[in-house]
């Protein structure tokens, strides 16, 4: 029985590697047509005529990434805080399930809504006041849905990295005279930092990878986009929207499985990063 | 001195208007699924398969998707915890000692849990066109094993981990085998079970990008393992993408039956995430 069960296990956790040596395989064939510097820095994408340059849609993930990061982040980190050091345990109580709900939302939802409320609000509100014309899908658009989308990451590791703070800190700040706002700006989020760090690393990670909600929302123009107006095109959605025509364009299916090893490969770094990161805390609290 | 108080009103303010805006995005796409979705919301549309012309506007339902996504939610699930009760014992109750092993592999669960479905459909579309097999129901749901397994193992582990050390130490010394021993911790844990399910089949019924490649579309109830099948977020994807008004209204009245699956089983597991958790010493 213990054979089995070991074998069961590492047998789970090799799909980290089998993941990565499979689609390294699968690219091999256009890695030795196109050198690895072609391939991410040009931005000429005619499959037919065989050129692959994956820079506007690296790009168009760097957009939307940086986008939902700048809003989610400082909302994320000033709710965090409001749930664990300043919300009375009842309102507390009443709060984190909801945190729990928007984690539960399929994300094809959240394209939904995004297509429903976003590109509308985008379209007739906020673009006009600065562009003369959009559609309303745009990076973005992307980028708050994306927001939306990882706010519960963010604001539960934040959570849970808070209450590892021992009270005697907060205690000590307070009894000096510090108010509440001091002891939080200059104890509790310097203590918290590393913590911050590994969520934000996380989410970045999660954004990345995000596939459905923004390909619904994002326009999926092939060109780097120059205004957060202006439609892009991150590598989840090439993957999504093209495997259709996988195996009838000759090197296609290797370009897109080069395509998800880029995001399995970067992905995979920033977890190992913010779990490493993660893991030293709690290891510091259990001592 | 006012400028301190001043302060800390302020970040108060922000903090309540983040908070507000935080848990009230929940409710903004809650209600704009069912202000869209309901007036297109009846019976047909959950109890029919699409009829001819469904895809113009003419009459049928979503119930093809409807089961697909059972079928693979339901099948994944079920895989995935064959294969994750055994890891989560191991790790937990075979491992005594290997501290520095036991952490890296709980990491490495944490580190599949954040691979994206996108690179699980990608890789299940590898595995499918190794064996030779085509998009189909089995391929979905080898995929979809593939991303619940972190999630069923890391939850398992965090619920056995609540299981007191006595109980196990009093397990063996009344001489049961390390297998025995486990029994026991199982039959402790069976809500946290129930919670793991709830989470992965939560996961399972809402994901698109890993079925995209590897389970196919099909308007009618796939019979065997080998055709193709239909699930509830691509339907929805599909039907909004079409021109048609109507059809648009469909895919938003699906997404409210998605909404409200999901949302009840949310709810069920954090029910029952409390309850186990009450009942703790």
């Amino acid at each position: 029985m213990s054979k089995l069960m070991l074998v069961l296990t590492l047998a789970s956790v090799s799909v980290l590697f089998v993941i990565g040596i499979g689609l390294y395989y699968h690219s091999i064939p256009i890695l030795h047509k196109l050198s690895l510097s072609d391939l991410l820095t040009t931005s000429v994408w005619k499959p037919l005529k065989g050129l692959f340059g994956f820079y506007p849609f690296i790009m168009g993930t760097l957009w939307v990434t940086a986008i939902s990061i700048i809003i989610a982040l400082p909302l994320c980190l000033l709710t965090a805080l409001y749930i664990n050091e300043y919300a009375p345990a009842r309102i507390r109580k009443i709060l984190t399930p909801f945190v729990n709900l928007l984690s539960g939302i399929p994300p094809v939802i959240f394209g939904v809504w995004g297509v429903l409320f976003i590109i509308p609000l985008i379209q007739d509100h906020i673009a006009p006041h600065f562009v003369a014309f959009s559609t309303g899908y745009s990076v973005l658009a992307g980028g708050i849905v994306l927001a939306v989308m990882i706010f519960p990451l963010i604001v539960s590791i934040i959570t849970e990295v808070l209450r590892t703070i021992p009270q005697d800190l907060r205690d000590a700040s307070l009894s000096l005279g510090a108010t509440k706002w001091e002891t939080t700006r200059k104890v509790i989020l310097r203590k918290a930092l590393p913590g911050i760090i590994a969520a934000l690393v996380l989410a970045i990670s999660r954004s990345f990878g995000e596939t459905i909600a923004v390909l619904m929302v994002c326009g999926n123009n092939a060109a780097v986009p120059h205004s957060v107006f202006d439609p892009g095109y991150p590598l989840p959605a090439l993957i999504a929207n093209n495997y259709g025509e996988m195996l009838s364009i000759p090197m296609y299916d290797s370009v897109l499985m080069f395509a998800a090893l880029l995001l399995f490969i970067i992905i995979l770094l920033f977890n190992l990063i913010s779990r490493v990161i993660l893991a030293r805390l709690e290891r510091k609290l259990a001592t | 001195m006012k400028r301190r108080k001043f302060e800390e009103l302020f970040f108060r303010v922000l903090m309540v208007l983040a908070t507000i805006f935080v848990a009230g995005s929940f409710f903004l796409i809650v209600g704009t699924i069912f202000y869209k979705g309901a007036p297109y919301m009846n019976l047909d549309m959950i109890t029919k398969t699409p009829g001819g012309g469904f895809y113009i506007g003419k009459e049928g339902g979503i119930l093809n998707a409807i089961i697909g996504s059972m079928y693979i939610a339901g099948g994944a699930t079920v895989l995935g915890l064959l294969i994750s009760i055994p890891v989560a014992i191991y790790i937990n109750m075979y491992m005594d000692g290997k501290t520095f092993l036991k952490n890296t592999l709980r990491m490495a669960f944490d580190v599949l849990f954040g691979i994206p479905s996108i690179v699980y459909g990608a890789f299940g579309f590898l595995i499918m066109v190794y064996f030779g097999l085509r998009a189909s129901l089995l391929g979905g749901i080898i995929a979809v094993t593939l991303l619940v397994i972190p999630i069923l193992v890391r939850t398992l582990d965090e619920v056995i981990r609540t299981v007191p050390l006595e109980l196990r130490d009093a397990a063996l010394s009344l001489g049961s085998t390390r297998w025995e021993m486990a029994k026991v911790v199982l039959r402790q844990i069976r809500p946290g079970i129930f919670t793991a399910i709830l989470l992965s089949f939560g996961r399972a019924i809402g994901d698109v990008a890993s079925v995209l490649f590897t389970a196919g579309f099909s308007d009618n109830i796939p019979t065997s393992l080998h055709e193709p099948a239909a699930t509830l977020p691509l339907a929805i994807f599909f039907q909004l993408s079409s021109p048609v008004e109507e059809v648009q209204g469909r895919g938003y009245a699906s997404a409210l039956v998605l909404t409200i699956v999901v949302l009840i089983i949310t709810v069920l597991s954090e029910a029952l995430i409390k309850n186990f958790f009450k009942h703790k010493i």
